[in-house]
């Protein structure tokens, strides 16, 4: 079909042949106006400006990618057992320091010979949010009964008991602690979150007044000063006496961090659902707290997934600040692994493997936001 | 009698906007196949034809908001180029007026009519001001000047964005569906606007499915479907006694309710 | 119970105290703050226990010992000798210089990489979302610490890097920082700040008359460039007219370290550029989101109008974008500033790394350092919302 029409653009001249109204077949584009080069003329060549921009940008190109290429995988050192011998092979990166630590900067100092227990939390935790984050999953009522026992499994799992040899949390480290600071912060933040949401825009002046001053306060400092809170300061409000764990500590901080946070998101949300919802909701007799279970709730925080994210993955780049008050995750790993004698000189390999470790895992979660946002703005549009 | 009101206006001999086999493609998408059309100054032409058909991007095409890729366009002797010089002179001569008013919000009314006058004419903001007041009694609203666009309504919108293009003086006015976008009762505020505009001998292209307004001032109607001009002729003659078959089924949807 | 009793509806019943939407809000509140009350006594009778067990006193009279340790970044008088007080100074100014240094850059990258987003260069825009998306999602810790390992192990040492003769041998780059000559102005240096002086003075007053004559003439000048040509020129100009009275300060290798010159040590550079970059990104994205919030609509009603392409952007675009951007950029500047607090991982010495690092190590004084950081930050903080409040109130459209 197409290529009758095109013979008859070809015999074409300017005024064309008459059709009478109503029959003008539709013709393929003049080939100026389609194809690749029309598209090289458009995208990159269109204009003075343009043109030079394409030159910067080829330029830029041209001075990072070969270098780096080179210096991350043609030059570069995969096995070794210390610095000199890297260099003995290559002049580029000696990623054979990350592959000698792999084991460290994924599961710290847990006990060789338990490191299945971590590895089966880690396939639990995926067995987890599958049916949570997706909704198109075979069985999903089952895979949310195991979501919601899944905390009680994990907590087995890697600190011991029931039998099983108990972990102190100190061995924790490297990404499981990533994950740990990271999975247990979001899950108990997020119903602080909402309930500070709720006070935030409740009638009663007292409770209102409190969760704002919370929320701002919180937000209004750097969460290392919180951290500093947890290592310093936390032990001195408990009754004389008490100690606990450190790990503990830097989880309650990081749960009041991340719910502030939180709670302003979900109040995102719930200004956004129109007044008339809860109008409704009185109409139909329902109690305020049935109200907000039944019908506000489930829309406002539906709306504010993307944004929960969002939080998210602020929070789990975040937990790379734990390394300041002296736990182990694979940034603090790292540095230890710098002080080596053997491997010193190579922090670029190091917080390099670091960032792309955390570069898939907070991408992967952007991702999985943006999917979100393309689905709600669909559902919203009929 | 319409037909003898609409006759009263004045249709000079002199060519304002001339189409030549135009033709425009949306990607590989052919929207408008080999457009002829001729306005003359004065005239006054109502397009039709079901969405999608090509009117609006035919009215676009005449102010280079879209552009052409094959035949002519020539508006008050100027061809329509790639030349940019070309361009803002046609922009300069032609006022549009948009389905969805396009009003900037961060300005006020009179900000909104001044704003080309003092920039493009390089008027004097007292004299910009002054013209401005003028025509906003015209579309009669001179005590919403100081408003912003948001605290207006739809038909105040409307008719500020009219006042806004007329500001500036055009020889030829465009006008994108300007009601669709309009509760009922705002409408008719408009089309008055639209019809007192016609009387002072604007020429006008109007994409519009007013047909009450194509028959009261129209010199002629124009029918398009599938990218193409299917009909046009004088309005009482299309409206009574429509040629093709695809126009008459279109004005029975339309006339239907 | 009672005394509640007698002002209420004559048919209270006990049951109402749950029942009755008023008197449940009254009790829930009251409910709250007896809670809270309750934990505040709590957390301050253990605190007072335990500082007592540990023979220690809450007071902020250490602020005025000797605080006896060095800080390597100083833009105030200081020394070892010097107050805790002081140090907590010092390190704040090092806080507000890192912040605006780090504000200044991230906004110009963030406006360039958001506009270059948007530029219809295929490659480059492309280019810009795969640093944006790299950059916005790697911990700015990491960040920071991956270019103070480039800085210091990357880098060549000063005695290699002035071998290597640097650029010209005026520039030296080494892992000490980056050594650039200090300009050392001679006598005549007053008549090129007056030619400034009256650059500015004659640009403020230009801006105003070319305002006037275009509203009573309609004649536009081109006010930005001619503007710019006399802030550049005039000063250059008398500067010439007394012979070029400059003399450079040329950084010189001596012992293990380069003397001289003006220098950016490897903690502050990395700290600003990581700072800059990753929020560069941040604002890159909110500058994207808020050129695009300007419907099409406005730029074809200008065009239509017949305004050029730059002027639609200025008249037009900008005014309305800049509605969009700036509440959640400042927000980024806030975020910006409290991530400067992470300078304590590269030895950066802001307040964090002096009251609440070494301060807070040597005195034990836990919780009072805590808190000045705090409420430092929150001050800050503070500032920064008023601002917003303010901005949003004057610039918000008005509707209905």
């Amino acid at each position: 079909m197409t290529d009758i029409s095109q013979d008859k653009s070809a015999l074409q001249d300017d005024h064309g042949p008459d059709y009478a109204p109503g029959t003008h077949p539709s013709l393929p584009p003049p080939s100026s106006s389609v194809g690749p080069i029309h598209w090289i003329r458009v995208n990159l060549f269109s204009s003075i400006p343009n043109i030079l921009l394409t030159i910067l940008a080829v330029w830029v190109l041209w001075a990072t990618i070969p270098g780096l290429l080179n210096w991350a995988l043609f030059d570069a050192a995969f096995q070794g057992d210390s610095r000199s011998d890297c260099r003995a092979v290559a002049e580029g990166a000696c990623w054979a320091f990350i592959s000698s630590r792999f084991g460290q900067f994924i599961y710290g100092f847990y006990p060789v010979e338990l490191r299945w227990r971590v590895d089966l939390a880690a396939i639990g935790l995926v067995m987890a949010l599958v049916p949570l984050l997706f909704d198109k999953v075979p069985y999903r009522r089952f895979g949310l009964y195991f979501a919601a026992a899944y905390p009680f499994i994990a907590y087995f799992l890697l600190m011991g008991g029931l039998g099983l040899e108990p972990v102190e949390t100190s061995k924790f480290g490297g990404f499981m602690l990533t994950m740990v600071i990271g999975v247990t912060g979001i899950a108990v933040s997020l119903p602080i979150g909402i309930v500070l949401a709720l006070g935030r825009r409740s009638d009663m002046p007292i409770v209102r007044v409190l969760c704002v001053v919370f929320i701002e306060f919180i937000r209004g400092v750097p969460l290392i000063t919180l951290l500093f809170v947890a290592s310093t300061m936390l032990n001195y409000f408990l009754p004389p006496g008490t100690t606990f764990d450190l790990l503990l500590r830097v989880l309650i901080m990081v749960v009041l961090f991340a719910s502030a946070y939180l709670a302003e998101v979900v109040r995102g949300g719930l200004q956004a659902i129109p007044k008339g919802q809860t109008e409704a909701a009185d109409a139909l007799g329902l109690t305020y707290w049935k109200a907000m279970r039944l019908v506000i709730l489930p829309q406002a925080l539906k709306i504010s997934i993307p944004g929960i994210v969002n939080t998210f993955i602020g929070l789990f780049k975040d937990t790379t600040l734990v390394i300041i008050i002296g736990l182990l995750d694979p940034l603090g790993i790292g540095k230890a692994a710098l002080a080596d004698a053997k491997w010193q000189g190579l922090a670029a390999e190091v917080y390099i493997f670091i960032a792309i470790l955390f570069f898939i895992c907070c991408f992967g979660m952007s991702r999985y936001s943006l999917y979100l946002e393309n689905k709600l703005h669909t559902g919203h549009k009929r | 009698m319409s037909e003898a009101y609409a006759s009263q206006m004045q249709v000079l001999d002199e060519v304002a906007i001339r189409i030549q086999n135009m033709h425009k493609w949306y990607g590989e998408f052919h929207v408008l196949k080999n457009v002829n059309l001729t306005v003359n100054r004065g005239e006054r032409i109502v397009i039709c034809g079901p969405s999608g058909s090509g009117k609006s991007t035919l009215i676009r095409c005449i102010n280079r908001l879209e552009e052409h890729q094959r035949g002519d366009i020539i508006v008050d002797d100027i061809e329509l180029t790639n030349d940019i010089k070309n361009i803002a002179e046609i922009r300069r001569e032609v006022g549009m007026v948009f389905q969805h008013f396009n009003l900037f919000p961060h300005l006020t009314v009179l900000e909104n009519c001044t704003l080309a006058p003092i920039w493009v004419r390089r008027m004097p903001k007292a004299d910009a001001e002054e013209i401005a007041m003028n025509y906003l009694e015209k579309v009669k609203i001179p005590d919403q000047a100081l408003k912003f666009p948001g605290q207006l309504s739809g038909g105040q919108q409307q008719r500020v964005a009219i006042a806004r293009s007329l500001c500036m003086n055009p020889r030829i006015m465009l006008f994108d569906e300007p009601t669709s976008a309009l509760d009922p009762e705002m409408i008719a505020e408009v089309l008055d606007v639209m019809v007192s505009l016609a009387e002072s001998g604007m020429t006008m292209l109007c994409v519009t499915h007013e047909m009450g307004f194509a028959r009261k001032v129209a010199n002629r109607v124009i029918f398009m479907d599938g990218g193409e001009i299917i009909e046009e002729n004088e309005p009482e003659e299309f409206f009574n006694n429509p040629q093709s078959d695809r126009t008459k089924l279109f004005l029975s949807q339309i006339l239907a309710h | 119970m009672a005394v509640a009793e007698s002002h209420m509806d004559q048919g209270f019943t006990f049951s109402k105290l749950w029942r009755d939407k008023r008197y449940r809000g009254v009790l829930m509140q009251i409910l709250v703050i007896a809670g809270l009350f309750a934990f505040v006594t709590f957390i301050v009778h253990n605190a007072i226990e335990n500082l007592a067990a540990l023979g220690k006193t809450f007071g902020f009279a250490f602020l005025n010992t000797p605080a006896s340790y060095d800080i390597n970044q100083a833009f105030i008088e200081y020394d070892s000798r010097s107050s805790h007080f002081r140090a907590g100074l010092v390190g704040i100014i090092n806080t507000g210089v890192v912040a605006v240094c780090g504000i200044v850059l991230a906004t110009i990258l963030g406006f360039l990489f958001g506009v270059l987003r948007l530029s219809n260069n295929w490659l480059v825009s492309r280019l810009v979302y795969c640093y944006v998306e790299f950059t916005r999602n790697v911990p700015v810790l990491v960040q920071i610490l991956l270019w103070y390992g480039i800085i210091v192990n990357s880098l060549p040492t000063p005695k290699v890097a002035a071998a290597d003769h640097g650029i010209w041998d005026v520039i030296f780059l080494s892992n000490r920082g980056l050594y650039i000559p200090a300009p050392v102005f001679g006598d005549g240096t007053w008549l090129a700040g007056i030619a400034l002086v009256i650059a500015i003075a004659f640009a403020i007053f230009f801006k105003i008359w070319a305002k006037k004559t275009q509203d009573a003439t309609g004649k536009i000048y081109p006010v930005f460039t001619i503007n710019l040509a006399v802030i550049i020129g005039l000063p250059l100009l008398a500067f010439a007219a007394m012979g070029f009275p400059l003399t450079w300060e040329i950084p010189e290798l001596k012992g293990f370290n380069f003397k001289g010159g003006a220098v950016l040590k490897p903690e502050f550079t990395a700290l600003w550029l990581a700072l800059s970059l990753y929020t560069a990104a941040f604002i890159a994205e909110i500058v994207r989101a808020g050129i695009q919030a300007v419907s099409h609509g406005q730029t074809e009603a200008s065009y239509a109008l017949g305004l050029k392409p730059s002027w639609t952007l200025r008249l037009v675009v900008i005014p309305q974008a800049l509605r969009v951007i700036v509440p959640p950029l400042t927000s980024q500047y806030l975020n910006l500033t409290k991530n400067s607090s992470l300078a304590i991982a590269i030895g950066y010495m802001d307040i964090v790394a002096t009251i609440g690092g070494i301060t807070l190590n040597q005195t034990g004084k836990e919780m009072e350092c805590v808190i000045i950081v705090m409420a430092i930050y929150l001050a800050f903080s503070l500032m920064i919302s008023l601002f917003m409040n303010w901005y949003n109130k004057h610039i918000a459209l008005v509707e209905r």
